[in-house]
C-alpha cells in the first residue's frame, strides 16, 4: 500500500542535504542514475566470475594464478573446487540478468529517459521509485553477500531446479530471499513506469507520438508486472521446502547419497520449471526490448531520417508482449511433457519469432537511404543489428522439437542467448551510455576512445560467443566443471576453450577505454548543449543535465517523434517540441 | 542542480488527486489496479500450483479431515462484512460525515483483527494435533496460502489502522485526497477479500 504514502506533504527545506540528495532521493533522474550505476558495478561483478570460470574451463584443475589467497574457500591453493564452479555458475547467471542488466536498461535507462522523452516533471510515484531502488540494493547485497556464508553462494545454477536447490547448501535460501527483494524492486518500478506513461504524458503525446523507447519500457514493464509474481509465488513455495520442510517440488521416494530423504513427497519438480520459466521466458523480452528502444532512438537519430515502419514496430512489440507469456515451456521440451504440449508450444515460438523479426527488418530498413553519421553510439547500435541477428536466428533451431533434443543444454544454447544478451542488449546498453551521457552529465564523452571501445569488443564478442554455437553442436554439454574434458566426443572442440577464455580476457581489457571515458569525462568542462545530437524527441528540450523537476519551460508534443530530414524545413530534423512555424496540416 | 529553492515534487506531479482528462482516471487510481494485477498474479501462480499438486496426487484428503469448516465459514462472513464497512467508511468520506468514517473504518479493522484470531486459533489447534506444513502436500498448500493470505490481512489491516488514526489529519486539510486514499485502500481490502472466498472453497470444501 506504499503507493498512497507519496501524498504526504513534504516541506522541503530550502536545500536537500547530501543523503536526501544522493542516498535517498526522489528524483528520476538521481534514482536512473542510481540503478545505473549499481546495475554497471553488478555486470562488472558477474564477468569478474565468468573470467574465473573461463580459467577452470581454459586449463581443467591448474591452480589459478594470484587469486588462490584471495578466496580460501573456493580456490585451495589455488585449485577450483566444483562447488565453487557451480556458485560462479549460478551467481553469474543470476547477476548479469536480475542485478545487472534489467536494472541498467530498465532502472536505469528507464528512469532517466522515459520521464523526459514523455515531457513529465518526474515518475509519477517518486517515492515508490526510490523504494524501488532501495528494495533492489538490499536484494543485491544479499545476493552479492551470500558468497561470505560458510557454505558459498547458491549453487544450483541460475535457474533453481529442484530438487537439486531444495537441498542445496544454506546459499540457496538467500538467493530465494534476495529474489523477492528483486522481484518487489521490479513490481514497484513497473507500476511506476506504466502509471507514468499512461498519466503524464504532455500535451499533445498521443501514444502513437511516443518514441519507440517509451513503448519498448511500456510493454517491458507490462511483463516485469505480470510475470515476475508466478516466480514469487514459486519462490515462496521453494522456501518452504526448504525452511519449513515441504515437499511442493520434492517427489516421494527421492534418494539423496543413497539414503532415502525424510519428506512427505508429492511435489513435482516439473512445477517448479513451469512456474520459473513462466517468468523467464517474458524476462527474455524485459532483457531485450528496452535494447530495441534504445537502438531506434539512435538510429533515427544518426540516418536524419524517420524509423521505417514505426506502426508497424509498435505493434510488433505489443505482440511480443502477448505472446512472451504462451512459449514458456520450450525451455522444457525434455521434461517428457508430451508431444501435444511440446506442439503447442514450438508453434507459438514459431509465432514469436515473426514481431522480432519485422522488427530487426525495419531498424535494418531504416538505414536505407539514410546519411549515416557514424557516432559512437551509432557504430554501437549498428553493432547491435547483426549480433541480435544471429542471436535470434540461432535460437530458431532451439524452439523446434527435433532440433532441440541434440541442442538441449549444450553451449550451442549458451552461444544463442549470449549473442541475445551481451553483444545484442549489453552493446545496446553502451550506445544508450554513449547517445544520453551528454544529457546526463552536460559532458560529451570521447567520440576516439569510443571507437577504441567498440571495434575490439565487436570482434572479441564474437570470437567468444561464436565458437560456443560450435562446440555445441558438437555437444559438449554446458556446466562442465573440467570444460567436457571427461566425454571424447568434445575431443575435437576442446582448443576452442582456451580460444573462448583469452578472448574472454581481452574483452576485460577493451572494457578498459570505456570505464576511463565514463569517469574522465566527468572532467571535462560542461560544453554539451541542451541538444547536441540535434535530436527530434522532448528530452532534448530539457537543458543538460536537466534540474529539478527537468524543464525549464512547458513543453507539449506537436508531431511524430522522429521527424528528421522534413522536406522544406530549413534543418534536418524538426522537435516534437517545437510549435509549427507556418500553419501545417495535422497528422 | 543549483537551483536555491526546491519545490516539492509532490506539487508538480499533475493527476494525483485530479482524474486526467483523456484517461479519466487519477494517477493512484491507475496503479492500485496494476498493483492488483499482479497480485492476480501472484495468486494465480500459486492456485495453479495447487490444481497441479491436486491433480498429480495418488489421494487428496478432503478439506474437513484436517481443517474445521465452522472456523471458516465465521471467517468468510466477518471478512465480507469487512468488506461492507470498507465501503461505507469510504461513502462516509464522500458524505463528509467524519464520526461515521471513524466507525466504519474502525469496524473494517476489528473485522480484520477477528479474522486474524480466528486464524491464530486455527493454526494452533492444527500445530497441537501435529499438523504441520511438511506433514503433507495438502497441508503445505494450506499453510503456504492461507498464510500469505494473511500477511495480506495484516498489510491491509496496518493501512487502514493509518488511516483511521494519524493519516486521517488528511481529512482537514486536503479531503478530496483522503477520499481517493481510502477508496485505494478498500479496493485493496476487496481483493484480499476476494482470495478468501476462492480460499475458502478450495481449501475447506472441495
Amino acid at each position: 500500500m506504499a503507493e498512497s504514502e507519496h501524498h504526504d506533504h513534504d516541506h522541503h527545506h530550502e536545500e536537500l542535504g547530501f543523503w536526501r540528495k544522493y542516498v535517498f532521493s526522489t528524483d528520476h533522474k538521481v534514482i536512473g542514475i542510481q540503478y545505473a550505476v549499481t546495475g554497471m558495478l553488478f555486470l562488472f561483478f558477474g564477468f569478474c566470475l565468468m573470467m574465473l570460470m573461463r580459467w577452470q574451463l581454459a586449463f581443467p584443475g591448474e591452480p589459478v594464478p594470484l587469486l588462490g589467497k584471495l578466496f580460501p574457500r573456493g580456490l585451495p591453493g589455488g585449485v577450483m573446487l566444483p562447488e565453487f564452479y557451480n556458485e560462479l555458475g549460478a551467481m553469474h547467471g543470476t547477476i548479469m540478468v536480475f542485478m545487472g542488466i534489467v536494472p541498467l536498461a530498465v532502472g536505469g535507462f528507464g528512469n532517466f529517459v522515459l520521464p523526459l522523452q514523455i515531457g513529465a516533471p518526474d515518475m509519477a510515484f517518486p517515492r515508490l521509485n526510490m523504494m524501488s531502488y532501495q528494495s533492489f540494493l538490499i536484494g543485491g547485497l544479499i545476493m552479492f553477500g551470500s558468497f561470505f556464508l560458510p557454505e558459498g553462494a547458491a549453487q544450483s545454477g541460475w535457474t533453481s531446479y529442484p530438487p537439486l536447490a531444495d537441498i542445496a547448501p544454506s546459499g540457496q535460501t538467500a538467493w530465494l530471499i534476495g529474489m523477492v527483494f528483486l522481484i518487489t524492486s521490479s513490481l514497484l518500478g513497473a507500476i511506476n513506469f506504466l502509471v507514468t506513461t499512461i498519466q503524464l504524458r504532455a500535451d499533445g503525446l498521443s501514444f502513437f507520438r511516443l518514441p519507440f523507447f517509451c513503448w519498448a519500457q511500456f510493454v517491458t514493464s507490462f511483463l516485469l508486472l505480470l510475470a515476475f509474481p508466478p516466480l514469487e509465488a514459486a519462490a515462496f513455495m521453494q522456501l518452504m521446502d526448504r525452511v519449513a520442510g515441504t515437499s511442493f517440488f520434492l517427489p516421494s521416494g527421492l534418494v539423496v547419497s543413497g539414503q532415502a530423504l525424510e519428506v512427505s513427497g508429492g511435489g513435482s519438480p516439473i512445477l517448479w520449471q513451469h512456474l520459473f520459466w513462466f517468468l523467464a521466458h517474458p524476462e527474455v523480452y524485459v532483457l531485450i526490448l528496452p535494447a530495441f528502444g534504445i537502438v531506434a532512438e539512435i538510429i533515427a537519430n544518426n540516418t536524419r531520417k524517420p524509423l521505417w515502419g514505426y506502426k508497424s514496430m509498435v505493434y510488433s512489440l505489443i505482440v511480443l508482449g502477448f505472446l512472451s507469456f504462451v512459449v514458456w515451456a520450450h525451455h522444457m521440451f525434455l521434461t517428457g511433457m508430451g508431444t501435444t504440449m511440446s506442439a503447442f508450444f514450438q508453434t507459438t515460438t514459431m509465432m514469436i519469432s515473426i514481431p522480432s523479426v519485422i522488427i530487426l527488418t525495419a531498424l535494418i530498413l531504416s538505414l536505407w537511404g539514410g546519411s549515416i553519421r557514424f557516432t559512437t553510439p551509432m557504430l554501437f547500435a549498428l553493432g547491435f543489428l547483426p549480433m541480435f541477428g544471429i542471436g535470434g536466428l540461432t535460437g530458431l533451431p532451439l524452439g523446434l522439437t527435433a532440433p532441440d533434443i541434440h541442442l538441449h543444454d549444450t553451449y550451442y544454447v549458451i552461444g544463442h542467448f549470449h549473442y541475445v544478451v551481451a553483444p545484442g542488449t549489453i552493446f545496446a546498453l553502451f550506445a544508450g551510455i554513449y547517445y544520453w551521457y551528454p544529457k546526463v552529465t552536460g559532458r560529451h564523452m570521447s567520440e576516439f576512445w569510443g571507437k577504441v571501445h567498440f571495434w575490439p569488443s565487436f570482434v572479441l564478442m564474437n570470437l567468444i560467443f561464436f565458437p560456443m554455437l560450435i562446440q555445441g553442436m558438437a555437444g559438449m554439454s554446458r556446466r562442465m566443471y573440467d570444460g567436457g574434458a571427461t566425454y571424447a566426443h568434445n575431443e575435437g572442440v576442446l582448443y576452442l576453450n582456451k580460444v573462448i577464455s583469452f578472448a574472454a580476457w581481452g574483452l576485460a581489457l577493451a572494457q578498459i577505454p570505456f570505464i576511463l571515458n565514463l569517469f574522465l569525462s566527468l572532467r571535462k568542462p560542461k560544453t554539451a548543449s541542451a541538444n547536441p545530437w540535434r535530436a527530434t524527441t522532448i528530452e532534448w528540450a530539457a537543458p543538460s543535465p536537466p534540474g529539478h523537476g527537468n524543464f525549464t519551460r512547458p513543453v507539449a508534443a506537436y508531431r511524430g517523434p522522429y521527424e528528421y530530414s522534413v522536406p522544406g524545413e530549413s534543418e534536418d530534423f524538426t522537435p516534437q517540441f517545437e510549435p509549427a512555424k507556418a500553419p501545417v496540416a495535422a497528422h | 542542480m543549483a537551483t536555491p529553492t526546491v519545490v516539492p515534487i509532490d506539487k508538480i506531479i499533475p493527476h494525483t488527486v485530479k482524474p486526467r482528462e483523456d484517461t479519466g482516471l487519477n494517477n493512484v487510481k491507475i496503479g492500485i489496479w496494476l498493483f492488483l494485477a499482479s497480485e492476480v498474479m501472484l495468486f494465480g501462480g500459486l492456485f495453479a500450483s495447487y490444481i497441479l499438486l491436486r491433480v498429480g496426487a495418488d489421494r487428496w484428503p478432503r478439506g474437513e479431515e484436517y481443517l474445521s469448516i465452522p472456523w471458516a465459514t465465521a471467517n468468510t462472513l466477518i471478512l465480507i462484512a469487512s468488506s461492507v464497512t470498507m465501503v461505507m467508511a469510504w461513502a462516509s468520506c464522500i458524505r463528509k460525515d467524519f464520526g461515521k468514517y471513524r466507525l466504519y473504518m474502525g469496524l473494517t479493522v476489528l473485522g480484520g483483527l477477528g479474522f486474524m484470531i480466528i486464524k491464530y486459533i486455527e493454526y494452533t489447534s492444527k500445530f497441537h494435533h501435529g499438523y504441520f506444513p511438511s506433514t503433507n502436500t495438502f497441508l503445505a498448500v494450506y499453510f503456504t496460502l492461507t498464510g500469505l493470505h494473511a500477511l495480506h490481512v495484516l498489510s491491509g489491516m496496518i493501512v487502514n489502522l493509518y488511516f483511521w488514526g494519524p493519516g486521517a489529519k488528511m481529512w482537514h486539510t486536503e479531503h478530496e485526497r483522503f477520499t481517493n486514499r481510502v477508496e485505494t485502500a478498500g479496493l485493496f481490502w476487496h481483493f484480499v477479500d476476494l482470495v478468501w472466498i476462492f480460499l475458502f472453497p478450495i481449501l475447506y470444501l472441495l
